[in-house]
């Protein structure tokens, strides 16, 4: 029987598995839509912008580890999409995008919302099709969803014009798919993985450096019993928070610009160290000519151009994750004895000694201000019980965020890295909202970067996907101020945010339930009863504006140059404007 | 340092911009590019000539082989090759100067494929050290229009065991 391209495109996402697609119509893809109109089996969930559609399909991702799915329309439908491909791009977030284009016989002609689709996704993402005819389709979809999710995962965009989603053509959908100039490395080579294996069974002051790679491949038991096994500390970048439980006692936390002290001291004086999934990016780094002077380095990643692209790598491994860990486990635990802790006794007490130095530390006042680290903490602790899924958007939250917020499992995590998006938070925990109506999830945001992507109230409201968002209200592009204050001597060039909205009344006005922290002594019973509530609800939380996030290596610094708390010029220009400083503490928190 | 870097490609559309895109995103130097169909015409032979130190190099090398319509990366630096490039030149040649362009077109065993009163059109093929210098004394005369096809290149075969060499020397 002969099917539409509208009716192909749905029986191929049926096949697929795919059960939400977050879409925006409009009159290219209307012939889809209508098709969508007509059945039960894959959810439409309509979004006030396509920028949220996408974040919505990468949060999806992140949450499942199965490609999220969205659908626009031509022109600027597609131009607003682009943030969210080259964000899934940048985090290697597998993502299928479908766009709808003019009729083929328009294409170039400048028609009515026209735009060059695969022009202008082509550098932010792994692949893209124009489907010119409609005999191609199924077989385009099935290599968009296996490119995407295969390798090193990515957006693949799929543009379909007008009268290919009219048109008929016999529906098959292949069983597989071949493409020669596409196969990823999956098995690590076996001589290098035993090269690895004896420096790390010959490494005094090893370290472990995971990232994303490790979610997206499965592999997070094998990283346990890895690092468990031969009691090597982990570092976990910004991506690969959850990777490794935060709690566990050879988690050194997060690393990087931000991370933990320990972390980047391990990180700069190891003398081994393993990289797994991770990309060595600037925000790790740091200056690269010092970076990890005293180590050799081992780098398994599957995409082969992330080696040796940012520093020089001594054992490189290309493969999948899980494969290669199982591997350096399966040699390692025929050679690992007690012999390596005896080794390693000297690191780990050098590693405990920093971390008795320069835990992350706060002050909370007792009546003061409100700290945003005090606010992430207690929701941490309040909600650990219920494995929440916890979404961020960019700047001094979410650096709060993956400080405090100590994740036990893989998955749970949603938050820009690589791009930096703001307006990325929201509409990802919607996302996974999506694929899991009864789990809870939170959105830790800022006051500037939730009004990016605010209008998606509206879709939490209709599709009821009862997010929490947690604003650390502090009035201020916070993250700029910080730079503003330590590097532009105080200048607040755009970074003051004025006025901003009663998030509150704005809430309300939504239909989703908002409230507000007054004072710290009533933040417990309000993230409790927001935690309660079965609606999206804002809890606006309006914190002392002129807290700084430390540990801080400022862009280009070395690792173990740290800045560890405000420099004094700044603190006494803080105190002078009559705000508080650490000496009028009277309760001193660290964690 | 310069390598030129053979890429067998998928041959449709969009994949030349897949290619160039990926040089000037990251910030690669081409110096040239030339692009035609293989014996199979489902494929395409790229030859590209490009500038870099040896990560820079490695990076392109990586970064073409990751793009899915590219199916073969060789650098030809890291064995032994053949390269040719051709240029069109036509130049002006008034009275005695057309006995010169002559000479020179047969210096260098070049072609002259086309001509009228006041020019001769000179099509030469060689290395880039062949064409710079028959440029160089076709200048003079004024040259007035130049194009060139950048480089193409191919490996040359591994030498073979001396005794199919003798015969393939006696041969030739």
């Amino acid at each position: 029987m002969k099917l539409t391209g509208a009716e192909i495109f749905i029986e191929c996402l049926k096949r697929e598995g795919v059960k939400t697609v977050f879409a925006l119509p409009g009159g290219v893809v209307l012939k889809i839509f209508d098709i969508l109109y007509q059945q039960k089996d894959v959810e439409v969930i309509l979004t006030r912008h396509e920028q949220g559609a996408g974040h919505m399909a990468e949060g999806y991702a992140k949450a499942t580890g199965k490609a999220g799915v969205c659908l626009v329309t031509s022109g600027p439908g597609m131009t607003n999409v682009i943030t969210a491909l080259a964000d899934a791009y940048m985090d290697s977030v597998p993502m299928v995008c479908f766009s709808g284009q003019v009729p083929t016989s328009m294409i170039g002609n400048d028609a009515f919302q026209e735009a060059d689709n695969i022009g202008l996704s082509r550098p932010c993402t792994k692949y893209n099709f124009l489907v010119k005819d409609v005999n191609d389709l199924a077989a385009t979809i099935k290599e968009a969803f296996y490119i995407a999710t295969t390798g090193r995962p990515g957006p693949v965009l799929v543009d379909i014009p007008k009268d290919v989603s009219m048109a008929k053509a016999e529906f098959t959908y292949p069983n597989s798919v071949s493409i020669r100039g596409y196969n990823p490395t999956y098995e690590g080579n076996k001589w290098q993985i035993k090269q690895a294996a004896e420096a790390i069974m010959k490494a005094k002051k090893p370290i472990l450096y995971v990232g994303g790679g490790v979610i997206f491949s499965s592999a997070s038991q094998e990283l346990l019993e890895l690092a468990e096994m031969t009691q090597i500390p982990v570092d976990m970048t910004l991506m690969g928070l959850g990777a490794f439980p935060g709690e566990h006692p050879l988690s050194l936390g997060m690393l990087g610009m931000h991370g933990t002290y320990q972390a980047n001291m391990a990180m700069h004086y190891s003398d081994l160290v393993i990289a797994i999934g991770a990309r060595f990016d600037d925000r790790v780094t740091g200056k690269p000519s010092e970076f990890c002077p005293y180590a050799k380095v081992i780098h398994v990643d599957i995409d082969p151009t992330s080696i040796r692209k940012n520093i020089n790598v001594d054992i490189p491994i290309v493969g999948d994750c899980k494969n290669v860990l199982r591997e350096f486990n399966q040699i390692l635990r025929a050679t690992v004895n007690g012999e390596q802790k005896e080794l390693r006794k000297p690191w780990w007490d050098q590693i405990q000694e920093w971390q008795q130095a320069h835990p992350l530390t706060y002050h909370q006042e007792k009546d003061g201000p409100i700290k945003p680290q005090q606010v992430v903490k207690r929701l941490y602790e309040l909600t650990r019980d219920r494995d929440p899924i916890v979404s961020t958007d960019v700047g001094q939250h979410q650096m709060w965020a993956a400080q405090y917020f100590k994740l036990a499992k893989p998955n749970r995590w949603l938050t820009s890295g690589g791009l930096g998006t703001m307006g990325f938070g929201f509409p990802a925990a919607m996302g996974a909202q999506a694929a899991f109506r009864d789990r809870l999830v939170l959105c830790i945001a800022g006051d500037g970067s939730i009004q990016m992507n605010m209008q998606e109230m509206a879709t939490a409201v209709v599709s009821k996907l009862p997010v929490k968002i947690i604003i650390l209200n502090n009035g201020f592009h916070g993250m700029v101020r910080q730079w503003q204050d330590l590097f532009y001597e105080g200048r607040y060039a755009s970074s003051d945010l004025g006025t901003t909205p009663d998030f509150v009344k704005l809430a309300d006005a939504y239909g989703a339930v908002g409230l507000r922290v007054k004072k710290v002594g009533d933040l417990d019973a309000v993230l409790k009863e927001a935690m309660a509530t079965d609606k999206p609800v804002i809890v606006d939380v309006p914190t002392y504006p002129y807290e700084n996030c430390y540990p801080m290596i400022p862009a280009g610094g070395c690792n173990h140059e740290m800045l560890l708390e405000d420099p004094p010029e700044l603190k006494k220009k803080q105190a002078g404007a009559g705000k508080v400083t650490p000496e009028d503490k009277d309760t001193v928190l660290t964690a | 340092m310069e390598h030129i870097i053979s890429v067998t490609v998928e041959n449709k559309f969009g994949v030349l911009s897949r290619v160039a895109g990926l040089f000037s995103g990251r910030g690669f130097n081409i110096e040239s590019l030339s692009v035609a169909p293989t014996l199979d015409s489902s494929m395409s032979q790229m030859t590209i000539v490009t500038s870099g130190d040896e990560r820079i190099i490695e990076q392109i090398v990586k970064q073409l082989n990751k793009l899915i319509d590219v199916i073969k990366v060789v650098d030809l630096n890291e064995t032994e090759f053949v390269s040719r490039e051709t240029a069109i030149i036509k130049v002006h040649t008034k009275d005695a100067d057309r006995a010169e362009a002559l000479r020179i077109v047969d210096i260098f065993r070049a072609n002259v494929i086309d001509s009228t009163p006041s020019t001769y059109t000179i099509e030469v093929s060689g290395d880039p050290k062949k064409i710079e210098a028959i440029i160089n004394l076709l200048q003079p005369l004024g040259i007035k229009d130049l194009v060139r096809t950048g480089r193409v290149a191919v490996a040359r075969e591994p030498a073979r065991p001396a005794a199919v060499q003798t015969k393939k020397v006696a041969r030739d």
